[in-house]
């Protein structure tokens, strides 16, 4: 019995420092994203003083509504929900398209496609060759770049074909073609039904690579109409080229300097908002995804 | 598919089982419609571009496209491993991995532990929850939070270093800090979504393990000692091979839109300068396909021989692989 009061006592320093130590993780992932926030609710001038610590000095929503008057992020921020959604829709298709027949194991051609498809994830063509291609397709400032060109990834294939493999039985496939039930039905009235979670992992996947993509706007669009949400964030956070004189006439020239850089506090939490609000939702199910693709990456 | 149906043809000749056959040939029929637009998209937006890359071996006239040019044998190469960026490109592209590779790596693993040893449920939540929040930002805003974080004039950082009586620098315009910002702020974005797997490892532990050495009267240090890294050791080493098989493969829009002109001798990787040469960047400099691919070639060339071998190595040490 004494022996045990002291193993625990042992124990319980371990335990404090332990939960010390993950306090100073929690503190200094939080600490950021808190400043942030709180200086997107503060006035231009005490951000300019550096007066913002922890919470909103002299609180105002000036920033957002610059945020909001602004048409250019605007208009980004609506172009990027269109991609988001057609990009994720088309996405989603086509990966359940190609899951689902490379994981039935009756299929002669899957160990050649699935060839097909996996050396693609150890060599690419590479950026010029790319580029050539999409040109040549006619798809530069044209909004299907948003969409056509990340249609697919493998991994996701990956990903879907092994759920399917791992939870639609062979068993069921038998008994509904005993009842005359076509691969396309089967697909319909199955295996979709039974593969709810996998397609929910697949549209948070590709949702949150559509609204974060950088990359493909960057290098093919340059109508500023087309321009997504992160394009105008590199311009406005990044590059500086954001002209804020023209939002409001009755301010002088220094305040709309300090209404700029409030600005990009605001705009910040404006555009990582929608991920992170859906995020404790999904949490799950994104921990889900990441689990089945390391087992069989 | 042919093969087998005429096989079965062969075999039988009852009509009932010739209705059989038809049928299955007529499933996979529906499953190959099925693969056709898939398939399709990955031979034209993947297999098109590998074959593009011929253009490394070629002069690219215009008039003539990419499969008219004339070859010129290993020239880009050449050109590419005697120009004076060469040396400066890959001591960057291996020293900014290197850096974050061993900076990097402990972290997940230490939290993971950490977590796991932890015995309020909802605090080991809340922490979890928090650190995979930071993975979700996109670059754009990453870099953008970096450069309002690092501002020389009203950044946080700018204000601490009044508070001790410094005077703020432009950090990010000082080459000798570029690693540091790039790595470490990869490490804050990605320790706690890094520590997936290993809890994943972790609880895979028997734990009629842990049970055992309770009896025995080990402590909870001791048993992360003796029980958990034992366990999920092949789980690190496995990350590690993998990790150094992609020490080349420096990825383009972190370090890119963290660039400027300032700080380029340290940062400019072989992605970026790729782009540069290739696509003329910003600046407007003429574009040279033929060697912009032969760059991206090198690299390429040298991620694959790097990952297979390090494969190979996984699969002889730990039996487990990448297939």
């Amino acid at each position: 019995m004494t022996k045990k009061i002291k193993i625990s006592r042992k124990d319980i320093m371990f335990y404090l420092i332990n939960d010390g130590f993950l306090f100073i993780f929690l503190i200094v992932t939080l600490y950021p994203m808190i400043y942030f926030l709180s200086s997107s609710f503060s006035s231009p001038r005490a951000i300019i003083m550096g007066k913002v610590w922890l919470w909103p000095v002299e609180f105002t929503l000036k920033g957002y509504k610059a945020v909001f008057q602004d048409s250019y992020i605007m208009t980004g921020y609506r172009n990027t929900i269109f991609y988001t959604i057609a990009g994720t829709m088309l996405n989603v298709v086509l990966t359940i398209m190609a899951a689902y027949p490379l994981s039935r194991k009756d299929f002669k051609l899957r160990n050649t496609i699935m060839m097909i498809f996996a050396f693609t994830m150890l060599f690419g063509g590479g950026l010029v060759p790319t580029y050539l291609l999409i040109t040549n397709l006619g798809l530069k400032n044209n909004w299907l770049v948003m969409v056509i060109p990340g249609a697919i990834t493998v991994r996701n294939v990956i990903i879907t074909r092994t759920f399917y493999q791992s939870n639609i039985a062979d068993e069921m496939l038998e008994a509904a073609k005993i009842d005359g039930c076509s691969d396309f039905q089967f697909i319909r009235m199955v295996v979709i039904p039974l593969s709810k979670s996998i397609t929910a992992v697949m549209v948070l996947f590709y949702a949150v690579g559509h609204w974060n993509s950088f990359f493909n706007a960057f290098l093919y669009i340059t109508k500023r109409s087309l321009y997504p949400l992160q394009l105008v964030l590199r311009d406005i956070l990044i590059k500086n080229a954001l002209d804020a004189s023209g939002m409001d006439d009755s301010r002088t020239y220094a305040d709309n300097q300090n209404i700029e850089e409030l600005l990009k506090y605001s705009l910040i939490v404006v555009s990582a908002f929608p991920v992170m609000c859906l995020y404790p939702f999904v949490q799950k199910h994104f921990v889900k995804g990441v689990m089945i693709g390391a087992i069989k990456g | 598919m042919k093969k087998r149906s005429l096989a079965h043809n062969n075999a039988t000749t009852s009509p009932v089982k010739k209705n059989k056959i038809l049928k299955e040939i007529r499933n996979n029929y529906q499953l190959f419609l099925l693969i056709l637009p898939p398939l399709a998209y990955i031979i034209i937006f993947k297999y098109i571009p590998m074959y593009g890359v011929q253009l490394a071996f070629k002069d690219f006239v215009a008039t003539k496209g990419i499969f008219g040019s004339p070859w010129v044998g290993l020239k880009h190469f050449d050109r590419f491993v005697n120009s004076y960026f060469f040396p400066r490109v890959m001591k960057n592209t291996i020293g900014v991995s290197l850096y974050g590779l061993i900076a990097g790596f402990p972290f997940p693993i230490l939290l993971a532990l950490a977590l796991n040893s932890t015995r309020n449920k909802l605090y080991r939540k809340t922490v979890q929850m928090s650190t995979y929040l930071p993975h979700f930002i996109s670059t754009v805003t990453m870099v953008g939070m970096v450069m309002q974080f690092l501002n020389p004039r009203f950044g946080m950082l700018a204000e601490v270093a009044k508070f001790f009586g410094k005077e703020p620098l432009n950090y990010i315009g000082i080459p000798k800090y570029f690693k540091s910002i790039y790595v470490w702020s990869n490490i804050w974005q990605d320790t706690g979504w890094g520590t997936i797997i290993y809890l994943a490892a972790l609880s895979a532990i028997d734990p009629s393990l842990q049970e055992a050495a309770i009896v025995d009267g080990a402590g909870r240090f001791k048993r992360i000692i003796h029980i958990d890294i034992p366990g999920i050791l092949p789980t690190i080493v496995i990350m590690l091979i993998l990790r150094s098989g992609r020490i080349m493969n420096v990825g383009f829009e972190n370090i890119f839109l963290l660039q400027n002109q300032l700080n380029l001798p340290a940062s400019e990787v072989i992605s970026t300068y790729v782009y540069k040469v290739g696509l003329g960047g910003d600046k407007g400099m003429i574009p040279n396909f033929p060697f912009a691919t032969a760059v991206d070639l090198f690299n390429s060339v040298i991620n694959i021989s790097l990952l297979l071998s390090m494969n190979w190595i996984s699969k002889r040490l730990t039996d487990s692989s990448l297939w």
